[in-house]
């Protein structure tokens, strides 16, 4: 069977698992909707977290920024994942013996203040409204490149499927698909890695073969280390950035994956207090898979694009690499007409993606009119590494179509899980908490039916018309968290002392500086900026870690000139730091 | 102080000595070996990893996995210790 038959195959099969899922598991009450009732198994909660936090981003595009960047790409390793010790230490059990419905629920009672509340609202709904459009976007991208499908009509395929599952059983539909998900995504993230790994080491499990050797004994990181030098790149396991700014994201990261707030509702979810903390160890586990296997793939595939393209004829270049030129992924351009692929350190192109002509070249080869006069004659896609590698490494068909439907598991229940947040902001924490207090269960549950389908259409919307500067904010949603909610959750439960004075401040301050950073070097507002420029050399990616600090000296100094919290705050602070009489989430 | 809050504080302060414990380690492993003292640990072979990359793209995680089922299992026995466990 080709590709193209499997994808549809697979692709139906999957969407018919959700669809069914979705139908079994409809809420009923808001409790259902908004925490699943609060009955989820800790390996189901586990698995549903791993599903919700591995987005496309993850599945997609990581493997291959790791491949590009070499050592620099640890930041994303590390940051991703230390945050869920940060997670399960710090954040889940406290918040689950609190034992209510959102973040902002958290942050509005332990601060006592509706205006804490909405600041908190105000934060979670920018966070993830940057980071759902992203997804829908992914879902377009995979929809294009596999089936030929139109990134539009794509992105609406994925929001039907989205709003189906979300809005029958928001959290509670949402959850037991995301289970399925994960087992969909995990596995077609690892059959690849297997093959390949095999393939190009002789060792089946790819975290060893990384470390292994190749056809001749060498290792194969040095030998990769060796091409790159050899090509002008820098050594693979070194990297380029300095080791403040390495520090600073990773800290950022694990700050934000702290922070974001469609992983810590994911732990309202379960009966104790004791199951959120394994549960939090079992999401971490499951994550890990991934995320040891992407900086391999990364490797195996660098090492074999090398190997493939450079300093080969066009005329003898595999049918991918064509293929994924017509795509627009992969550009070269003759520069010295000598009708061989030069790949060497340096931009081959002027400006970041390729212009192309309509005019074929010499070879056969795409023209492009931006070329640059660097002796780098190639330009390459970094998502290519994810979705091309099965090609690359000569995989059988039914593999290459697992990668499509793996990659849409990832983005759509990444998207469900931030649309469920950005529902339950409005009404829960809007409507019931601050609007309308009274109003009715059911009432309350159609309010939040009707948010999930606006914000849908928005997300899908800035899917379809992504504005420029979604792909550098999705980034950055990072630090926003990393500078918002992370310290003001963290000294709610650790410092009895923090006043609503002291949280507001800290928390305003925090992200306004963050936003300040981010839209003076990054969309050069406020008259922009270089690197040279940067504050302590910090990039906006490790700004999240200066905002955050910033966040907390606020904090602690306002709060100690302010007088102290109420007594029954406080008591409230006493009782979440004791495990025993979570009961189940609910409302008062 | 009554019974029941001398209780809640001791195992507060148990727990909070636990957290400093199991965060220098999660420090350590990431920040330290992976980025401040790679260098030096660069020095050292893995198979066919140098050592500070390891820590940086596997170790790390490999660490952060073992130190969050460590944490589970110590704070249930200290749940136990208190009679907090349900």
């Amino acid at each position: 069977m080709s590709v193209q038959t499997w994808t549809w195959l697979l692709v139906g099969i999957t969407f018919a698992l959700y669809f069914g899922i979705a139908i079994w598991a409809r809420a009923g009450s808001t409790k259902e909707f908004y925490v699943a009732g609060g009955g989820v198994s800790p390996w189901a909660n586990g698995m549903a977290t791993a599903a919700d936090w591995m987005s496309a981003a993850s599945f997609i595009s990581m493997a291959g920024i790791i491949s590009f960047a070499g050592y620099d790409g640890s930041v994303y390793l590390m940051g991703w994942t230390g945050g869920y010790v940060l997670l399960a230490l710090l954040l889940a059990p406290y918040l689950r013996k609190f034992g209510k419905f959102t973040v902002p629920d958290f942050i509005g009672d332990r601060y006592y203040s509706n205006t804490a509340r909405t600041v908190a609202v105000i934060c979670a709904l920018i966070v993830s409204f940057t980071y759902v459009a992203g997804q829908m976007r992914g879902v377009g991208i995979v929809f294009s490149q596999f089936l030929q499908v139109d990134i539009n009509l794509g992105v609406i395929i994925g929001m039907t499927v989205v709003l189906t599952f979300a809005l029958l059983g928001g959290m509670k539909g949402i959850t037991y698909t995301q289970v399925a998900q994960y087992c969909v995504l995990i596995f077609a993230f690892m059959v690849p890695a297997f093959f390949i790994s095999m393939q190009m080491t002789g060792n089946i499990i790819p975290q060893l073969g990384m470390g292994g050797s190749v056809e001749g004994g060498e290792f194969l990181l040095d030998k990769l280390d060796k091409l790159h030098t050899e090509l002008g790149f820098n050594e693979y396991t070194s990297g380029t950035k300095s080791t403040w700014d390495v520090f600073a994201i990773t800290l950022a990261l694990m700050t934000g994956t702290a922070g974001l707030p469609h992983v810590i509702v994911r732990f309202f979810t379960v009966p104790k207090v004791k199951d959120a903390r394994k549960s939090a160890g079992f999401a971490l586990l499951l994550i890990a898979i991934l995320y040891t296997t992407a900086p391999a793939i990364a490797v195996f595939s660098r090492t074999n694009l090398i190997e493939t393209v450079s300093n080969k004829p066009y005329s003898e270049i595999p049918e991918w690499f064509k293929n994924w030129e017509n795509t627009g992924l992969i550009a070269w351009a003759d520069k010295n007409g000598d009708g061989k692929i030069q790949y060497v350190a340096g931009n081959s192109l002027d400006g970041k993606k390729p212009i192309y002509t309509e005019a074929r070249g010499l070879n056969g080869e795409r023209m492009i009119s931006n070329a640059s006069v660097a002796q780098n004659e190639l330009y390459v896609d970094r998502d290519i590494m994810v979705l091309a590698n099965p090609e690359i490494a000569n995989l059988p068909n039914w593999v290459i179509a697992l990668v499509a439907a793996g990659g849409l598991a990832a983005a759509l229940s990444t998207a469900a899980g931030l649309l469920l947040v950005i529902s339950t902001s409005i009404s829960h924490d809007l409507i019931k908490k601050q609007l309308k207090p009274d109003i009715s269960d059911k009432a309350e549950l159609t309010a939040a039916r009707i948010a999930i389908f606006v914000a849908i259409l928005i997300a899908g919307y800035f899917g379809i018309n992504p504005p420029g500067f979604v792909a550098a904010v999705v980034a950055l949603a990072f630090g926003l968290a990393a500078a918002s909610f992370f310290p003001a959750i963290i000294l709610g439960i650790f410092d009895k002392r923090m006043n609503s004075q002291g949280a507001i401040s800290g928390m305003v301050v925090g992200i306004v500086l963050m936003m300040f950073y981010m839209m003076k070097f990054k969309l050069d507002m406020f008259g922009g900026g270089t690197s040279e420029d940067w504050w302590f050399g910090t990039s906006p990616e490790g700004f999240g870690t200066i905002a955050m600090l910033v966040n907390i000296v606020i904090s602690m100094v306002v709060s100690r000139l302010t007088p102290a919290p109420p007594q029954d705050v406080q008591d409230m602070v006493e009782s979440i730091r004791i495990p025993s009489g979570a009961g189940e989430a609910s409302d008062h | 102080m009554s019974e029941k809050q001398k209780k809640a504080t001791a195992y507060w302060k148990e727990n909070l000595k636990y957290l400093v414990i199991l965060l220098s380690i999660w420090f350590i492993v990431s920040f330290g070996c992976g980025i401040l003292f790679r260098e030096e640990l660069n020095e050292i072979r893995l198979g066919g990893f140098k050592l500070g990359f390891w820590f940086a793209q596997q170790g790390s995680i490999y660490v952060f996995v073992i130190l969050i089922f460590v944490y589970v299992r110590l704070m249930n026995k200290l749940d136990k210790k208190y009679g907090f466990d349900e």
